[in-house]
């Protein structure tokens, strides 16, 4: 049974990325998430690790590509502004079918914006984020715990799936410190001598790449298998969490951090004899379309709940708005701050109060 | 039979390491020579197995497709830090970059020159030809004064646009790099240099000794607008005179 610590948020990302067996880390410092290369400067030199602090996060993430193609566990992480610069080589990846982690401390923006966290990168984390047709798998951590649990495990996802996992926290996530149980490595191996560039002694030579000229079908044959993959990614590897949600009446949704100030106002609500409930989407791609769907059923209303205008609020809207069921018909209010503000906790009461009235 | 005559004796054979197969380059492009240089040092140095080649974004993308050794794209001007990762991950292994001018001086200077500071100790082959080839003739970092393609028709203006780049003479200025050598590809002489410099760039590798670069002169008759003999001719009149061929840098290891 492991022991139970204190760590910090950024910190426990660090120490969960090795117990994964994550041995290699490219990054560039950017706020607010500049303790996770720190602990990984002090760490992997001491277990035959390669920590290297990149020239740019162009630089990084292209080291993560070549890490990774080498057939390593490899990971990079950055904040928003550092993120955009990542997109490239993270398209590049998902054309190459590279498996990475790339762990986002969504900050404040647009532009340079501030180091407040923010989960105003939603639509970039969970559209792909660069050029092209492709997806990430994008977990969202709601605590310190979860931060660990999620990176042992994007670690499996990616290797598993082939792909970039991407770990969107935010500003607060990273800078707090909460108790946590550090988890145990999943024991899972994955098999990468079909493709992984190791020199081609006793084999033909492996091509890690992700132009395709010709023949002229090959790169919709290649966007076709990886749409496959999508679809059985979709079917396989949703998760979400529900917290007295079985009665409620009204449905807040929320991810990471607005999950917990929405889990607050759930409390408040209760005491007070109104059901409301939490549904909280813990992988933002694949999105949890069909039980936010089934949640909603018999309720009369969802407020979304986010640090930015109104990102996820699609997905909801996608999801609830196409659905066959009664619940194509529940209203979607929102309730949202951005520029890294937070949400209020009384503010989000007093909206699910008025609904009463 | 003939071949088995005392006095016939195998003066040339396609390198090992060469695919043979028909390659997508321009006639008088000075990749192919380049390539066939790069896989006699490869068989010479008997690499062939543990070799990783880095094909840059230009017109050497698919060059993957004719080296007989594990090869891995990169992103335009990105390279160095591809090679970096494979490196850190596979230390036994040999990382060849090859990159061209807009690769290696504009796109990805800042990879270029960090890979070189930090000493990553790998190969790199810069191919200057002085014009973006693949995307139809633009003017590089490498293009000359006064020198015309599609994206300066009245000639490269340096008062405009800035001189061209000297990567050797730029790189020269770290610690770190243990060799840095210009050549050319535009006659046998030149070509029977090049051959050295780049078996001494992979070889320096295999060795352990550090980052090294060579640079190649080389003709690209589609940019420039000429034939394959007037180009080998330009690197001679106009190349040569601003790119000086030669040794920068040559740091030998203490225990060779």
């Amino acid at each position: 049974m492991a022991e139970t610590v204190l760590m910090k948020g950024n910190e426990v990302i660090g120490e969960a990325a090795i117990i994964a067996g994550c041995r290699y880390y490219f990054a560039y410092p950017i706020t607010p998430q500049n303790e996770i290369p720190a602990y990984m400067a002090l760490r992997l030199p001491r277990i035959g690790g390669t920590f290297l602090q990149a020239e740019s996060e162009l630089a990084a993430i292209n080291m993560v590509f070549g890490a990774s193609a080498a057939g390593a566990r490899v990971m990079t992480s950055s904040a928003s502004p550092g993120i955009s610069l990542k997109q490239e080589g993270i398209s590049y990846l998902s054309g190459a079918e590279l498996p990475a982690v790339v762990v986002n401390m969504v900050r404040g923006g647009p532009g340079l914006g501030n180091i407040a966290g923010s989960q105003g990168d939603y639509f970039q984390a969970t559209r792909g984020g660069g050029h092209g047709d492709y997806r990430t798998i994008v977990l969202a951590p709601a605590s310190v715990q979860e931060l660990a649990d999620l990176t042992v495990e994007a670690f499996d996802l990616a290797d598993q799936y082939r792909m970039v996992v991407v770990l969107l926290g935010d500003g607060y996530l990273g800078q707090m410190s909460e108790s946590l149980k550090l988890p145990e490595p999943s024991g899972k191996e994955f098999d990468k001598s079909s493709w992984a560039l190791t020199g081609a002694s006793g084999r033909a030579p492996h091509i890690v790449y992700s132009l395709r000229l010709s023949p002229e079908p090959a790169l919709e044959e290649v966007n076709l298998r990886l749409q496959a993959k999508y679809r059985e990614i979709e079917k396989n590897e949703v998760r979400f969490d529900t917290y007295r949600s079985k009665d409620a009446e009204y449905l807040l949704v929320g991810f990471g951090t607005s999950a917990r100030i929405c889990k607050a106002a759930v409390n408040i609500l209760r005491r007070e004899g109104i059901k409301a409930g939490l549904f909280r989407p813990i992988t933002l791609w694949p999105f949890p379309s069909l039980a936010i769907e089934r949640a909603a059923g018999s309720i009369k209303k969802v407020l979304a709940v986010e640090m930015n205008a109104g990102q996820m609020l699609e997905d909801i809207r996608l999801a609830l708005w196409t659905s066959t069921s009664s619940s194509r018909n529940v209203v979607i209010d929102f309730c949202g701050r951005t520029g890294g503000m937070i949400p209020d906790v009384d503010e989000i009461v007093e909206r699910v109060r008025n609904y009463e009235k | 039979m003939r071949n088995e005559d005392a006095d016939v004796k195998l003066v040339y054979s396609m390198p090992e390491s060469l695919v043979d197969r028909p390659n997508h380059y321009c006639p008088g492009c000075g990749h192919g020579i380049i390539h066939k240089l790069l896989t006699q040092a490869i068989d010479e140095l008997e690499i062939r197995e543990k070799t990783i080649f880095i094909a840059p974004v230009g017109c050497s993308v698919l060059a993957y497709f004719y080296i007989d050794v594990d090869g891995c794209e990169a992103a335009h001007g990105r390279a160095p830090a591809v090679a970096t990762g494979l490196k850190r991950v596979h230390k036994d292994k040999v990382i060849i970059s090859y990159q061209g001018d807009g690769d290696l001086l504009a796109i990805g200077t800042a990879e270029t020159i960090h890979a070189a500071n930090r000493g990553e100790n790998i190969t790199v082959i810069f191919v200057n030809n002085a014009i973006y080839g693949m995307t139809g003739g633009q003017m590089a970092p490498t293009s000359l004064a006064s020198q015309k393609t599609k994206t300066s028709p009245y000639g490269r203006d340096p008062a405009d646009v800035g001189q061209p780049i000297r990567a050797c003479e730029l790189l020269n200025t770290l610690e770190a790099p243990v060799f840095i050598e210009r050549c050319a590809v535009n006659n046998v002489k030149n070509i029977l240099k090049t051959r050295k410099a780049i078996k001494k760039v992979v070889q320096n590798q295999v060795l352990n000794i550090g980052y090294s670069f060579v640079e190649i002169l080389s003709m690209c008759p589609t940019g420039w607008g000429m034939t394959p003999q007037r180009a080998v001719e330009w690197i001679d009149e106009a190349m040569i005179p601003y790119y000086p061929l030669g040794n920068f840098r040559k740091k030998e290891s203490d225990h060779v």
